[in-house]
């Protein structure tokens, strides 16, 4: 299947020189991502993440590399021309960062009159965004008069005005509440396959990549450390970064019990989550303890995984790896440390 | 309590003060406005960096700030005998009233926009905004509020100085206030006198911050 890339990035590397020397934010990164695709990007804090989207619409000058959006370079361009491909690259932010002194309807219909579009023009459109949206009725509220869930619609409908052909999100959901998060994503998600705007979600959070990207990057320390599929990302992490952001969890110090070898039991939408603990405790006539579980809706199929600490016996081990076995599930025995 | 020709003085000299206050903050606007903006814009991280001017603009506005304006107004006669014809009088004193704030204003005017969301400056850029944009359609309407009540401090900072130049026959209630009461010490009219001025800029004052807090539309 032929994709068309709507993205490249080329050997970025971003350099800040601040007081205390020089910092490198990011560090030869290449990455593609194609037309129509909701990719993540996620890491820690202070991985790269906000620097290499800023680079993606230039709001921050790579030191070295290239970035390619819609099939321009963008830093070859003159100012006004970046002006102009500007509009094609549609961005959201954390703090919504919506003109505070203007109506809803205002905010929408500002990028339009950036673009000379005049203002009943303008509010024709900005109305039918708010349309879609959901917030028609909110078209004289003040952002004030807003929650943050409201404040990130009006935040999209503003990014979409100019019809942009990408969508950058900047840990767009970080400010808000775990409801509120699933509102707006799903509303990203509705914005992607309806008007077929690709997607770069930012964020640091992996249940916002599961929910709705379809590919991911893992940027760690500046790099980026792993590339591929959500699933298979979720199913095999290769590296450690992938796994702390995989298992936030770990300060739970869950107690250690039976034994010391834990386990990494995979549910790829095949099985059904519940029963198969319970039935393997049943047919195998040992007890695990459940460390970790984590399942989730990915792409229409239930994909989860749990780590389980073994029993202490040898042989009611072996019992447990044979039943997985046979009922084809995936598992792997894993340190201590992805905990 | 006053005789009537002494009520029509003060009716005359609070008239003068509001000509030479309103004159002069305007047209000290018409300086320190864009001075002020071009301040903020061309900074190292502004969005349109001109290190170059912007050191040279700020020497010149800290070093006619650090001038005492009473000092000002005297070194300025010259300049405003140039302009006016005469250094004597209310329209005369606007020339040192303006050139004397128009600094403070910039100054002012630079904080107020430097209030402004530097996240929603950005998510302009993002959209496409070119710099003169930015100024027009975000720095200056977020601003507003804050510029206003800036209004408020500036109007009432100049009638202070129009009193003052009261003492070089500057016109206006600082004048009587200082031709009766300091030369032929009537304390009741240089009382009196100040009594107006106080309120004055309470007057000022209060409506600038009202009109502000009317104006902005961050609070519910
Ligand atoms: N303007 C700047 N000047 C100097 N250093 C910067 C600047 N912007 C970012 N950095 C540095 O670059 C690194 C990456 O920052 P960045 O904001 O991209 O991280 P992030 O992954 O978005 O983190 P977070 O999740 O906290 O938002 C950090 O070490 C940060 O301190
Ligand atoms: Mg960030």
């Amino acid at each position: 299947m032929e994709q068309k890339e709507i993205i490249r990035i080329e050997g970025l590397t971003k350099r800040f020189s601040g007081k205390n020397g020089e910092v490198v934010a990011l560090e030869n990164i290449d990455l593609s991502v194609n037309e129509g695709e909701i990719f993540g990007i996620i890491g820690l804090s202070g991985a790269g993440k906000s620097t290499l989207v800023r680079c993606i619409n230039l709001l921050e000058r790579p030191t070295a590399g290239r970035v390619f959006v819609n099939g321009q370079e963008l830093s070859s361009l003159s100012d006004k021309e970046l002006r102009l491909a500007r509009r094609g690259i549609g961005m959201i932010f954390q703090q919504f960062n919506l003109l505070m002194q203007s109506t809803a309807l205002d905010n929408i219909c500002f990028p339009l009159l950036l673009a000379g579009v005049n203002k009943k023009e303008a509010e024709k459109r900005a109305l039918e965004l708010l349309e879609i949206v959901g917030l028609s009725d909110k078209k004289n509220a003040y952002p004030a008069q807003l929650s943050g869930g409201q404040k990130q619609r009006i935040a999209i409908a503003r990014a979409l005005a100019n019809e942009p052909k990408v969508l950058l999100c900047d840990e767009a959901t970080s400010a808000l509440d775990p409801t509120t998060t699933r509102s707006i994503l799903s509303l990203l998600k509705e914005i992607n396959e309806r008007l077929g705007i690709t997607i770069i979600v930012i964020t640091h959070e992996m249940r916002v990549v599961e929910e709705i990207c379809s590919r991911v990057a893992i940027l760690d320390a500046s790099h980026v450390v792993e590339l591929g599929s959500v699933q298979e990302i979720f199913r095999k992490p290769k590296t450690a970064a992938a796994r702390r952001l995989l298992f936030p969890g770990k300060e739970n110090g869950a107690a250690v019990g039976i034994g010391e070898r834990l386990l990494r039991i995979v549910f790829d939408g095949m099985t059904p989550f519940e029963p198969v603990i319970a039935n393997m405790v049943l047919a195998c006539g040992a007890p695990v303890n459940i460390m970790f579980a984590n399942t989730r809706a990915i792409e229409g199929k239930t994909v989860g995984q749990m780590i389980v600490q073994l029993p202490e016996s040898e042989e009611a081990v072996s019992r447990i790896e044979a039943y997985l076995n046979t009922q084809n599930i995936t598992f792997e025995e894993v340190k201590e440390d992805v905990l | 309590m006053f005789s009537k020709e002494m009520l029509k003085l003060f009716l005359e000299g609070t008239a003068e003060t509001f000509y030479m206050v309103l004159v002069s903050t305007l047209a000290a606007y018409l300086i320190g406005l864009p001075l002020g903006v071009v301040l903020v814009v061309s900074e190292k991280d502004g969005i349109r960096p001109m290190p170059g001017l912007n050191r040279i603009l700020g020497i010149l506005i800290n070093l006619l700030r650090s001038a005492p304006f009473l000092i000002l107004l005297v070194a300025l006669t010259p300049v405003t005998r140039a302009i006016v014809g005469t250094s004597l009088g209310s329209t005369a004193t606007i020339v040192p009233l303006v050139i004397g704030s128009a600094p403070f204003i910039a100054r002012m005017v630079e904080s107020s926009i430097k209030e402004v969301d530097a996240g929603v400056i950005e998510a302009a850029q993002s959209m496409g905004a070119s710099p003169m944009q930015i100024v027009m359609r975000v720095m200056l309407p977020e601003a507003k509020p804050s510029l206003t009540v800036g209004a408020a401090i500036a109007i009432t900072t100049i009638l202070g100085y129009s009193a003052m130049a009261g003492f070089v026959g500057g016109g206006g209630l600082g004048t009587i206030a200082v031709n009766y009461g300091v030369y032929r010490y009537q304390t009741d009219v240089m009382l009196f006198t100040l009594a107006l001025l106080v309120l004055i800029v309470q007057a000022f004052q209060e409506v600038g911050m009202r009109i502000a807090n009317r104006i902005d539309k961050r609070k519910k």
